[in-house]
């Protein structure tokens, strides 16, 4: 889709340094004529956000990595030092800290777009694909940096997930000490973490890297789903795009400084304000809010080692997801079925998110007493989780491979531009007047 | 905004001379942006400059009552040795001696020692050259003798020889008793 290069070198120095290294070919090419959709809407502009949660979380945590002593018996001081006395300590730990939120909020709105659009489907498997496991490695980068501030919910957050991986057959209490470096969570394992946490992000911008050039390939997908015909349903990147994401990004700051300024604390666990302590583990372990989902799938599994399989292969079917899906119109907005179990599903991912913030036994109807089914009462969290969990493997599994054979979608546009231009009454006079006009 | 009508001016940037809204918009988020960018950037910035327990901790108390005549104790203080010297009368009598020759960083003993405590030298020990710590008794005034590159001071810690462009410095401190200064 990008077609051959239309970058010409305007000095003598840009000709001398094309000829060498054509960056400015690169970049001219890729964020400035790039052809781009020219029907995006603001869903579109979650991938610019996230590239700039990615950059403020790079440096922020580099400054805050100057101040951070990765000692068992210092780190919690270093952090509280960091709130005190360093320098805007507080101003960079709260963006980071915050910034880890905002960053999965805008990941979660990206992928749902792109699940909403069919924006995984061929010609954009390997696109879909990388961005699954930047999602992974973001996962895990902010279950590592969790720990690093070594409170009580760091550490037995840290104490429950490296457990998990004991549930494996044999191995997997090897592992697990292997990974702690000792007999439990502690200074060993907070040195690994704190440079795993440290690594993870240059590896996450490496697989960035990849996801943008292989969304360059193809170029962008759109609302209609269907593929860029001919020139007519392009407008460059720059600036329409530069500028619509700038837009986007202004006022995606503006939320982000309300909890960074006016309510810091409010996405994380006041119990982590305590410092660790192995001989006590807090009443209610909770996961950050962006992992909760994951959790109550884990916990709806009376199983350990089922449990585990569970939360892996909810997130391991994203993956395949490319083959699972048979239907041929990318978009949803001519898939008037799929849409209804696609909203079911965003709100199955949101009752998933609030099991996992609850005890499994606490009452979703308080005073209801409910009946004894199996090993929990129908009135609780476990059951509802188990209910969530239910639907979401269905919708990857059952409800979409069986949707793109048996629904009637309505009629998909030819193009992009076909819609428009279909009714040309619609369209306001003095629209078509050259928008690049200035005055 | 009916001068500006498509058509009445086929292009007003063409002129030059012209400001338009448009022109008034671009300059005004550019404004803003490096606006914002400044005001970020100083938090980032500023964040490497001491830290308040750093701060907290920049002046200390010495208890001197422990040092006897011809004696010299170092402490540390801002991370610095610092030197606490009782000189004898005859390093004292060099220094005053030495105020009339050819100083490199002219200064007389009586300016580097507090009025009446002439026998209580207070420098931080750090040659003035490349930051390395003298030694005492070494060199040909009687004072100190830098190792890394010969720098020699005297008994008043003024530079005599070697490549060290300045005396010894001499912190901020005060006698808060007989016995007892407080540096910094």
């Amino acid at each position: 889709m990008s077609g051959p290069s239309t970058y010409e070198p305007k000095t003598g120095f840009e000709r001398w340094l094309d000829a060498r290294l054509p960056i400015l070919r690169f970049a001219n090419d890729t964020m400035v004529t790039f052809p781009t959709p020219k029907n995006l809407n603001y869903w579109w502009t979650f991938g610019g956000i996230l590239a700039m949660m990615l950059g403020i979380q790079i440096v922020t945590g580099v400054i805050l990595a100057m101040h951070y002593v990765p000692h068992v018996d210092y780190a919690f001081n270093s952090v509280e030092r960091i709130m005190r006395d360093v320098n805007y300590g507080w101003l960079i730990r709260y963006t980071h800290a915050n910034g880890a939120s905002m960053f999965f909020l805008a990941v979660y709105i990206h992928m749902f777009r792109g699940l909403y659009y069919g924006s995984y489907k061929a010609p954009r498997e390997v696109l879909w694909i990388l961005g699954c496991v930047i999602y992974l490695l973001m996962m895990g980068t902010a279950f590592f940096g969790y720990v690093l501030p070594w409170g009580q919910m760091s550490f037995h957050g840290a104490v429950v997930i490296t457990n998990l991986i004991g549930a494996i057959p044999l191995v997997g209490p090897s592992i697990t000490t292997w990974l702690w470096g000792g007999f439990a969570v502690d200074d060993p394992t907070l040195n690994r973490f704190f440079s795993l946490h440290y690594l993870l992000p240059f590896v996450l911008a490496g697989v960035v890297g990849l996801h943008i050039w292989a969304l360059h390939v193809p170029g962008n997908n759109n609302p209609t789903g269907v593929e860029v015909k001919s020139k007519e349903d392009t407008v460059p990147f720059h600036p329409y795009y530069t500028v619509k994401d700038g837009f986007a990004i202004s006022v995606f700051l503006i939320m982000y400084a309300a909890f960074v300024f006016y309510m810091p604390n409010v996405l994380g666990d006041a119990i982590n304000y305590v410092q660790a302590n192995p001989l006590q583990t807090p009443l209610h372990i909770v996961p950050e809010w962006y992992l909760l989902p994951f959790y109550a799938i884990l916990r709806a599994v009376p199983n350990k080692l089922m449990g585990v399989i569970a939360m892996g292969g909810a997130l391991l079917t994203l993956f395949v997801l490319p083959w699972l899906d048979t239907s041929k119109v990318k978009s949803m907005r001519y898939r008037p079925t799929a849409r209804l179990y696609f909203f079911i599903f965003i709100f199955a991912c949101l009752v998933l998110g609030l099991c996992g913030a609850h005890a499994p036994d606490d009452m979703v109807i308080p005073g209801a007493s409910g009946l004894q089914f199996l090993d929990a009462n129908i009135n609780s969290y476990v059951w509802l989780s188990r209910v969530g969990a239910l639907y979401y493997f269905a919708y990857f599994w059952v409800i979409t491979p069986l949707l793109g054979l048996t629904e009637t979608p309505l009629p998909v546009p030819e193009s992009i531009s076909s819609p428009v231009l279909s009714h040309p009454a619609s369209a306001p006079s003095g629209a078509a007047a050259s928008p690049e006009k200035r005055g | 905004m009916a001068d500006t009508v498509a058509g009445a001016s086929p292009d007003p940037h063409v002129s030059g001379d012209d400001p338009n809204r448009r022109d008034f918009i671009h300059i005004a988020a550019g404004v803003a942006a490096l606006g914002v960018v400044g005001g970020l950037a100083w938090p980032f910035i500023d964040q490497m400059n001491p830290a308040g327990d750093t701060l907290a901790l920049a002046s200390i108390d010495v208890d001197i009552s422990k040092v006897v005549e011809g004696q010299q104790i170092v402490v540390k203080w801002r991370g610095k040795p610092l030197f606490v010297r009782y000189r004898t009368p005859k390093e004292i009598e060099e220094a005053i001696a030495g105020d009339h020759a050819d100083l490199r960083d002219p200064a007389t003993d009586e300016s580097r020692h507090k009025p009446g405590k002439a026998q209580y030298l207070i420098l931080i020990g750090v040659c003035t050259h490349l930051g390395c710590v003298p030694t005492f008794g070494g060199g040909d005034y009687g004072g100190w003798l830098c190792p890394c590159h010969g720098s020699v001071y005297d008994t008043s810690g003024r530079i005599r020889r070697g490549p060290a462009p300045l005396n010894l410095a001499i912190p901020d401190y005060s006698f808060l008793s007989d016995s007892k200064i407080k540096v910094g």
